[in-house]
């Protein structure tokens, strides 16, 4: 079928099989490699992107389903310039991540939370990447820079105002 | 000139060296999605090979028709073991000595069991091809007990092995039986068993679990036809190994053969060994001249690549009535499920389970294992843990908390009163381990007072009264371990791999800017090598570790090493780091002399520089003297600074560390919840605490998965029941605890720097420390040993069984 969206503010046309896997066209049509697959049964959470300003796991997404949609993924997180996004910063400075696998798809997940609710409780955050797998870090830390970063971004938010 | 600018303690922290919080380096790239995992990897003409995999656990393979399959468009080729036999490659020896088929050679052995490799176009029609394979069975009865496996009648697995009654590990006594190892002495601690005054026993099963990374196995094979040379990029944890065995296996020259391994998305054990996706991709590669990618999905990864654990061990400890331990005994059973794929050094069959006297002063003690075939996936690798070292620490914390219970004395009372003295190190313990060591006491000590140790069992026992009393249904758990790891293998004269000894390496050079590369035999898998190693050899040679470029994996450009396992990079190449540092030093100091024109002996090292003794305001940094290597021609010195150490450590490093866990536990649902979590460790020196933490916190986090619901599951037909995420449990952030993290510092004797490697030691000490809440918990009502995992509805059954639902 012929498929359009627009991908990380870029409008994508192509030709796919409608059964494709949103995560596969993203990585091999696209080459957007950042989003990884970890399970491939919607638990891991590796493969979260942003769908229409929903968290989404691309694993068990069609790209048909996808057609017309806006996604974003991890390669559109930092700037144009290369600045890092301010979550992509306190996963650095709290240790956040360390064999990388799960980071994409934690920081998209971390994201969207954030727009749902931007100053969560410990709690909060822990329920809400519960979605999100992840074996090297106990989470402790992604945690700790989640808070980190929504402190920040309101901060930021109250310095604009 | 020259002028002194910066103070020492100035200089000494630019340079980011050891003890410091460095940032990692590699998150630049891994937060921005910008990591370079196999699965990453596309080249142009690249197809995609998939398995077909048997539904049986023992069953004949009558035949395999491969025509329908063939006859889909965009599938290149369906591998069988037919294919693969005149290369020889039908069969593919395992890291234990023993063989293991590579295709299905006339039957399968296990559930998931590799039939046929199909090669495809792309993912999509491999995937459809594998249903179009037909293959015949005839199911064969099945074993998945290791017991009922060794029963005279049990069926044949290993039919190849007719008639042999000779393993790689000494004499087998049953068609199903691997191997028995034994150490120790028996008769002498028999004899302390008859005469003890307190024997405490328990039969305690350590349950199969998986590594499960969060990335699966997986490589991309191409084979060059033009230049003859095969590139192989895998997940792999010990690339060079890899590559040598794929030179004995294949016949392909070993400098023919280029092995890269990538970024890993974790490892735990699990990417160690040689998997048959390996094999057949390359041969397919060869076969079709064109790169072939094989990644596994969670399903294939569950069932078939290796377990860990699975060992059933029973244990009796003797001791005086006042709680003096004054021996210990132990058999276990260990299943290694259809072929003998452990990934342990040679001539440890059973790893180091023979560390399993732990941390205390032992007389005497004995041990054996008896490795056993059934019909599951085949494996035993390290799961974040030195060679069966977890299984040891869950072994001897268990008997201990047995043992305190029959003599009616506190856990960490027994505890304080067997631990190997401060005194008594370098100590040699029963089971012929040199520990080089400890200082147990002050840890244990340390953990009390920080929990407040004594509080909370006063908090427990007013709970237990308000439990009775009808007030509560919950019961408060406190669980205590003190484990000790022994990491760091090995010394080459008892450790090798398939003959390959266990050194380390690394290799230097510096630029002449002041700038350098390192280049070591491991790789990393999350550990963060690119940062730490960096920060030794910044200590070392006076450049800062943001100017020291950190590589690994790449057999062409690496130094050969034993690779990334059982916490051997810290305790192995990281000493190698040190070591050819320290020959860039020597170098460096002379080159230093003959710039300020003074006699080598006439100068000493300063952070960064070499300055006259007595002289500091006359100095020559590693900056200029990088330089003066590269433009001046020193009388007696080659040009260069470069520098190379392949290191064969003197011995094991034995990290340790002390854990409590508080849990309440609800007896009408049996969920437990962790409370509170402190975890004591000393890893030696330790080079960046940020990391040290971070590692901490995940193995913990694998061990609360491992303690409270992990595991892999077959019923009796051989099935696997916990072969997806499902089932197959990893906490979410939402079960893991808090974890509060503490340490104190003995440095290891015989490493250049002092460093012991901590990465696997919370696991180790994680698994026993949960599980003793749990048990602890129930004790008041009689309760010695339960086997884990503790789920939930094991933990209800317990407390069902002890009459607490009315």
């Amino acid at each position: 079928m012929h498929v359009t969206m627009t991908v990380n503010g870029r409008r994508v046309e192509a030709l796919a099989e409608p059964r494709t896997l949103l995560v596969h066209f993203l990585r091999e049509e696209l080459r957007l490699t950042g989003t990884h697959i970890g399970c491939e049964t919607s638990h891991c959470g590796a493969c979260t992107v942003d769908l229409d300003g929903k968290s989404v796991k691309s694993c068990t997404v069609f790209v048909a389903q996808a057609n017309g949609a806006e996604v974003t993924t991890i390669e559109a997180m930092a700037a144009a310039d290369g600045t890092l996004h301010v979550l992509q910063e306190m996963f650095r400075e709290h240790h956040g991540l360390q064999c990388g696998w799960c980071t994409p798809g934690m920081i998209m997940r971390a994201h969207r939370l954030l727009q749902e609710n931007p100053s969560p409780t410990e709690a909060e955050v822990r329920f809400g990447l519960s979605g999100n797998l992840c074996r090297c870090t106990g989470y402790q830390n992604i945690v700790k820079a989640v808070l980190a970063a929504a402190a920040a971004m309101n901060a930021q938010q109250e310095a604009a105002e | 000139m020259n002028a002194i600018a910066q103070t020492t303690a100035e200089r000494t922290a630019k340079l980011k060296g050891l003890g410091t919080a460095r940032k990692r380096v590699e998150d630049v790239r891994f937060t921005q999605g910008k990591g370079n995992y196999v699965d990453d990897i596309a080249l142009p003409g690249m197809l995609f090979g998939d398995f077909v995999r048997s539904p049986y656990a023992h069953a004949r393979v009558v035949s395999v028709d491969k025509e329908a399959a063939l006859a889909t468009p965009g599938v290149i080729a369906v591998l069988t073991a037919e294919d693969l036999a005149p290369l020889g490659l039908h069969w593919m020896p395992t890291l234990a000595g023993d063989k293991q088929m590579v295709l299905a050679d006339g039957k399968v052995l296990f559930q998931g069991q590799e039939i046929a490799f199909v090669v495809a176009e792309d993912r999509y029609i491999a995937a459809d091809a594998i249903e179009k394979v037909e293959v015949e069975y005839e199911d064969l009865p099945v074993v998945v007990d290791p017991f009922a496996a060794l029963e005279p009648d049990a069926p044949v697995l290993r039919e190849d092995l007719a008639g042999k009654t000779e393993g790689a590990h000494g004499p087998r006594r049953h068609h199903n039986h691997i191997f028995t190892w034994e150490q120790g002495d028996k008769a002498a601690t028999e004899a302390v068993l008859a005469e003890a005054a307190v024997v405490a026993e328990e039969t305690i099963y350590y349950h199969r679990t998986h590594p499960c990374p969060l990335e699966t196995c997986g490589c991309v094979a191409w084979m060059d036809k033009i230049t003859g040379k095969l590139t192989l990029w895998g997940t792999f944890q010990a690339p060079h190994a890899v590559r040598t065995v794929a030179s004995l296996i294949s016949g392909i020259a070993e400098h023919n053969i280029r092995v890269i391994s990538p970024d890993i998305g974790g490892g735990f054990g699990n990417k160690v060994g040689v998997y048959p996706g390996y094999v057949c991709s390359i041969v397919a590669s060869i076969v079709t001249g064109k790169p072939v990618k094989w990644v596994e999905d969670r399903m294939d990864n569950l069932m078939s690549t290796a377990f860990a654990r699975d060992y059933w061990m029973q244990g009796k400890i003797a001791a005086t009535g006042d709680g003096k331990i004054t021996g210990l005994w132990c058999r276990v059973t260990a299943d290694h499920g259809g072929f003998d794929a452990c990934a342990d050094p040679t001539k440890f069959p059973a790893g180091f389970f023979n560390i399993c006297t732990g941390s205390y002063d032992i007389p005497v003690a004995w041990l054996a294992v008896d490795g056993v075939y059934t019909n599951k996936a085949p494996g035993g690798v390290a799961y974040r843990c030195s060679f069966r070292v977890t299984e040891a620490a869950y072994f001897i914390e268990r008997m201990v908390d047995v043992l305190a219970q029959k003599l009616g004395m506190d856990p960490v009372e027994l505890r304080l009163k067997n631990f190997i003295e401060k005194e008594q190190f370098p100590y040699q313990s029963a089971l012929g381990w040199e520990y080089d060591s400890g200082d147990y006491h002050t840890a244990m000590e340390k953990a009390l007072a920080a929990v407040d140790y004594a509080g909370l069992r006063r908090e427990q026992k007013q709970r237990l009264a308000a439990f009775e009393r009808g007030e509560t249904r919950s019961l408060m758990g406190i669980g205590v371990a003190f484990f000790t790891e022994i990491v760091g293998a090995g010394p080459v004269k008892n450790c090798d791999i398939l003959g390959l000894g266990m050194f380390d390496s690394c290799e230097i050079r510096i630029h002449p800017t002041g700038s350098a590369i390192a280049r070591l035999g491991t790789i990393s898998q999350g550990q963060g090598h690119a940062t730490t190693f960096a920060q030794i050899l910044a200590s070392e040679i006076g450049i800062a570790a943001d100017d020291i470029t950190i590589e690994e994996g790449d057999t062409d450009t690496a130094p050969y090493g034993l690779g990334t396992y059982g916490s051997r990079s810290t305790p192995v190449a990281g000493a190698a780091t040190a070591m050819a540092g320290r020959k860039i030093r020597a170098k460096a100091q002379m080159i230093a002399a003959y710039l300020l024109e003074v006699h080598d002996d006439d100068v000493e090292w300063d952070v960064d520089r070499f300055a006259v003794k007595g002289q500091p305001e006359r100095f020559k940094t590693m900056k200029e003297i990088a330089f003066a290597a590269y433009n001046q021609a020193i009388p007696g010195l080659e040009p260069g600074l470069e520098a190379v150490s392949y290191y064969d450590p003197p011995n094991m490093t034995y990290p340790f560390g002390a854990y409590i866990c508080v849990m309440d536990v609800d007896v009408d649902t049996g969920v437990c919840t962790v409370r509170r979590f402190y975890a004591l460790d000393d890893c030696g020196t330790r080079i960046n605490p940020m990391i040290i933490e971070g590692q901490v916190h995940g193995g913990l986090t694998e061990a609360l998965a491992i303690a409270m619901g992990q595991e892999i599951a077959y019923d009796d037909l051989g099935n696997v029941t916990t072969g997806t995420l499902m089932d197959f449990f990893v906490p979410t952030a939402v079960e893991t605890p808090h974890y509060e993290t503490d340490w104190t510092t003995t440095p290891s004797p015989h490493h250049p720097i002092g460093a012991k490697g901590v990465g696997e030691s919370p696991n180790v000490g994680g698994v026993p420390c949960f599980s003793n809440a749990v048990i602890d918990a129930f004790k008041p009502f009689g309760l010695t040993h339960a086997q884990m995992p503790h789920d939930h509805w094991r933990v209800w059954q317990i407390a069902n069984r002890l009459g607490l639902h009315g």
